[in-house]
């Protein structure tokens, strides 16, 4: 139960957000929060719109309505790599790793952001850039060692195992060292083992460096396991909002889940 | 067994990302650089560096150029050839309209010139994608072909558009004859070819990777769309845009716009096919192999003198060119630099492969 | 008669888009169902109109000469399919986009080496001479070329919609896997569409080459039809024609009331300009689907 008292204050909040393509509404009316240190976790059945949600937070898609204020101050339209600047970094549902390059380059493209050197130096491969790759290069070291990929790390992502992928893929969103990390069906496809990998990961990550962390997740067992919070989506509506407990005894979410009111 | 890595240990991360992590290939490149900067300028004829390796090392640059653009960054383009005019158009202006205005400098303007008008044409990559794009340089190709045909004061108003190389001279060396040429050519060349190199390996090469494999988490992850992209095509440009100028006054002298059209686009687009996208060795080796195709079909056509016309041997060349494209996309799509790589794998365990 | 000089040019224009469009609807045809952009049309339109004059030369009359062209153009478009499209299955697009650069260079060398280099003339026995129709001279050659167009559009939209075979072409069109996992067999299907598409360059090669000489020269129409496609869209046959239309009487104009500003020469780059600023505005062109991203 250390998890519990170390949950800060709200440090995102999404104000009625509705978002539609085309005719198809995918996300109406919907306000949630999230609070720093927390892990919280989002579910539905497929096409409720949790995806949608996420995407939302970090500026992939714009909401036609509502605005996402993060640390106090609002937002309207912004680009994804002013989200990943303020501190959010992110998963994906299908990976989302860059095919052409190894294992390290993917990671070392989430310290990016921490470099500062320009092109000129960078092609004389001079002064600040040199020095920046070799300490960046420590730091992506560090996490490589946390995720246990030691092995693999020269290896081009393509050709590894999926579970490994998704492993990569992790690594990549912490070498941008978030505060708050998105994880978009980060057990999806996995076995037994490789799920329980991946749940002592992400609650190593949120222990040890206190990073708030929304996830999306159809493992029931899991999600009840590791979330402080959950909030429940169906069909574009948010049906649920609170503790494990709270939401296993919700009668919406039940009769969402077991297709009573549908 | 000469081409081993064991006992040679690294022990920091310089070490590990340096370029040549190999001593056996430090060794050989070395061994290249001195061959090239000291024997090859005394011995070879002023053929074989005029006709060969002058043309050579210019297209090298230039496939570097595209290789950083649709290579390493995934901008397909198809107007390389626009750029280098660019670049020769404005180092011809830069130096006979500023009289004592030095070579290596002039170069360098013409370059940023072509980097201004790249970055121009490749604002409407931030909007569209792909074949679209591509189709978009296009654009680019036709209307500076236009813009320096139609326009004397580009040419200086000499007549049909034609530029001629000023007398061309370095620290007060002058820049004549083939040696010359071919030594001021070959240490831009290696420069900027380590220059690419380090981009590549470092950070800018990393986000141009990214956004190449998959835009959308390239942005997640906090790499700017905007300006890695446009950096791409300012940077390939400058890069084409002094291959241009090497192009039109050390190569030929006299150029008009028609030496950089859409044909020269698709040579430089078929250097990088079948050399290797996305690798900086194999721009050369693609260049390379454009430079020799045609003269060793010329010699083969003098072996049979008489039996074989030119006009046949042109259309085989097409033929080659066209077929070899197809080739290498199906079977190797990483050019000659992959099957390089794997000849040196195999040369690293021989002889016990297992 | 300010307004009738105008009109001229405008119709003029529309007219030459229309030859635009022929060279677009190739384009369409094979995208639609294979996702391929064949930069090779144009060198399968010189293909054609070079291997129709050239046997013709051989004293083989009209119909005759047509029917074997037809016949060499489907067996050069299974060809293609077999040998190099087949093997790239999977690949990305800018890929295959590559390859067909590739296609088009082989089938220049190919077509010229087989059937010479020499220019030949293409006589289909329609006079290009204008004739007044109110006070506005309209091209007979023209029109009939809009004709031929037309009617090879209605063709083609019957055999869609009406045809078992069309059906299926639209369902892989639509869906690759969905096409196959209810038993179109899609190596037939893209067979087909190379044929269909040998036999639109067959077409636009005959009006082309009797408008130019049969030359070299034809596979530059490739570049014609690319600004066309940017503007229609490059699923959509409507969109073939109407970005044609737009883009013929667009060039037109500008040739005639802008070119004397820029000392002329402006056909080259303008429906390019024309369609990039389009593109800014509407980056899926005018009847082409607008594409969701999804991540």
């Amino acid at each position: 139960m250390t998890q519990h008292r170390k949950i800060g204050d709200v440090i995102l909040q999404a104000e009625a957000i509705s978002l539609s393509f085309g005719g198809v509404k995918a996300l109406s009316n919907i306000s949630l929060e999230v609070r720093e240190h927390e892990i919280l976790s989002i579910i539905g059945p497929n096409g409720a719109g949790k995806s949608s949600m996420l995407n939302v937070i970090n500026g992939v898609y714009h909401p036609q309505q509502g605005h996402v204020v993060y640390r106090g101050k609002a937002r309207d339209r912004m680009h994804p790599h002013e989200a990943a600047r303020q501190g959010i970094a992110r998963t994906f549902q299908n990976i989302a790793l860059f095919k052409g390059m190894s294992v390290l380059d993917n990671i070392m493209t989430g310290r990016n952001l921490k470099m500062r050197a320009n092109f000129i130096q960078q092609a004389l491969y001079w002064g600040r850039a040199q020095r920046e790759e070799n300490t960046q290069r420590a730091y992506v070291e560090k996490i490589i060692d946390f995720l246990e990929i030691q092995h693999i790390r020269k290896t081009p992502v393509g050709r590894l195992p999926y579970g490994l992928q998704k492993r990569v893929e992790l690594a990549r969103a912490l070498a941008a060292e978030p505060t708050m990390l998105l994880l978009d069906e980060p057990m999806a496809g996995m076995n037994v083992e490789e799920k329980q990998d991946m749940c002592r990961f992400v609650l190593d990550v949120n222990d040890e460096f206190g990073t708030t962390i929304v996830l999306i997740e159809h493992d029931m067992g899991v999600v009840m396991d590791i979330s402080d919070r959950i909030i429940v989506l169906d069909y574009g509506k948010k049906i649920g909002d609170g503790t494990p407990d709270e939401i296993r005894v919700n009668p919406d979410v039940i009769a969402a889940y077991l297709g009573g009111s549908h | 067994m000469f081409y081993r890595e064991s006992g040679q240990f690294k022990s920091s991360y310089a070490a590990d990302s340096a370029i040549f992590t190999i001593a056996q290939d430090r060794v050989f490149i070395a061994a290249l650089l001195a061959l090239s900067f000291v024997a090859v300028p005394g011995l070879a004829s002023d053929y074989l560096l005029s006709g060969i390796l002058i043309p050579f090392l210019i297209l090298s640059l230039a496939a570097l150029g595209l290789n950083i653009l649709t290579g390493y960054a995934g901008q397909l383009s198809l107007g390389s050839a626009a750029f280098m005019a660019v670049g020769a158009f404005a180092t011809y202006n830069f130096m006979v309209r500023l009289p004592g205005m030095p070579l290596l400098l002039a170069l360098l303007l013409g370059g940023l010139c072509a980097a201004l008008v790249g970055v121009a044409f490749g604002l409407p990559s931030l909007r569209i994608k792909g074949f679209y794009l591509a189709v978009a340089t296009l654009a680019a190709q036709f209307f500076i072909e236009w813009v320096f045909t139609k326009f004397g004061w580009f040419s200086n108003y000499s007549s049909s558009g034609v530029i001629s190389a000023p007398a061309m001279q370095i620290f007060g060396y002058p820049i004549d004859t083939p040696a010359s040429k071919y030594l001021l050519t070959l240490s831009i060349v290696a420069f900027m070819a380590l220059a690419a190199k380090n981009m590549a390996r470092a950070s800018i090469g990393r986000a141009w990777m990214a956004v190449r494999d998959m835009d959308v988490a390239a942005e997640v992850i906090g790499i700017p769309m905007l300006r890695t992209k446009l950096l791409a095509f300012a940077i390939s440009s400058f890069y084409c845009g002094v291959a241009g100028a090497l192009y039109a006054f050390v190569l030929l002298g006299t150029v008009d716009a028609q030496a950089f059209d859409l044909h020269r686009s698709f040579q430089i687009l078929f250097m990088i096919i079948i050399g290797g996208v996305g690798s900086i060795l194999g721009s050369f080796l693609g260049a390379a192999f454009i430079v020799l195709l045609p003269i060793c079909l010329n010699l083969i056509g003098q072996v049979f003198h008489g039996a074989i016309s030119t006009q046949f041997l042109a259309n085989l060349e097409m033929m080659l060119f066209g077929g070899l494209i197809i080739f290498f996309l199906i079977v190797e799509p990483h050019g000659l630099a992959r099957l390089w790589q794997i000849t040196k794998e195999k040369l690293r365990v021989w002889p016990f492969p297992h | 008669m300010e307004w009738q000089f105008f009109l001229e040019v405008l119709v003029g224009g529309l007219l030459a888009g229309v030859m635009y469009s022929l060279v677009a609807l190739g384009f369409v045809l094979i995208y639609k169902a294979s996702g391929v952009f064949n930069f090779a049309q144009g060198a399968m339109v010189l293909f054609a109109a070079l291997s129709f004059v050239s046997i013709q030369d051989m004293g083989v009359p009209f119909w005759l000469a047509l029917l074997l062209t037809l016949v060499l153009m489907v067996l050069l478009g299974v060809g293609i399919e077999r040998v190099v499209l087949r093997p790239l299955v999977n690949q990305p697009p800018i890929t295959l986009f590559m390859a067909t650069i590739g296609l088009s260079f082989f089938l220049e060398g190919l077509a010229q080496m087989v059937w010479g280099t020499n220019v030949h003339g293409l006589e289909l026995g329609i006079a290009d001479e204008p004739f007044d129709v109110g006070g506005v001279f309209i091209s007979k050659f023209d029109l009939f070329a809009a004709a031929v167009c037309g009617t090879l559009v209605a063709t083609l939209a019957l055999f869609f919609s009406k045809t078992k075979l069309g059906r299926a072409l639209r369902a892989v069109a639509d869906d690759h896997q969905a096409a196959m996992s209810v038993g179109i067999p899609l190596k037939h299907i893209w067979a087909i569409v190379w044929g269909v598409a040998g036999f639109v360059a067959l077409v636009a090669g005959l009006l082309w080459g009797s408008r130019l000489g049969v030359q070299f020269a034809l596979t530059l129409v490739v570049l014609k039809a690319l600004p066309v496609l940017i503007l229609g869209g490059f699923t959509s046959i409507p969109g073939a024609i109407v970005g044609g239309l737009i883009i013929g009487a667009g060039e037109k104009l500008a040739e005639v009331y802008l070119g004397p500003f820029l000392s002329g020469g402006i056909e080259n780059w303008f429906p390019y300009m024309l369609a990039l600023l389009f593109l800014l505005v509407r980056p899926e062109g005018l009847f082409g689907e607008k594409h969701i991203e999804r991540v």
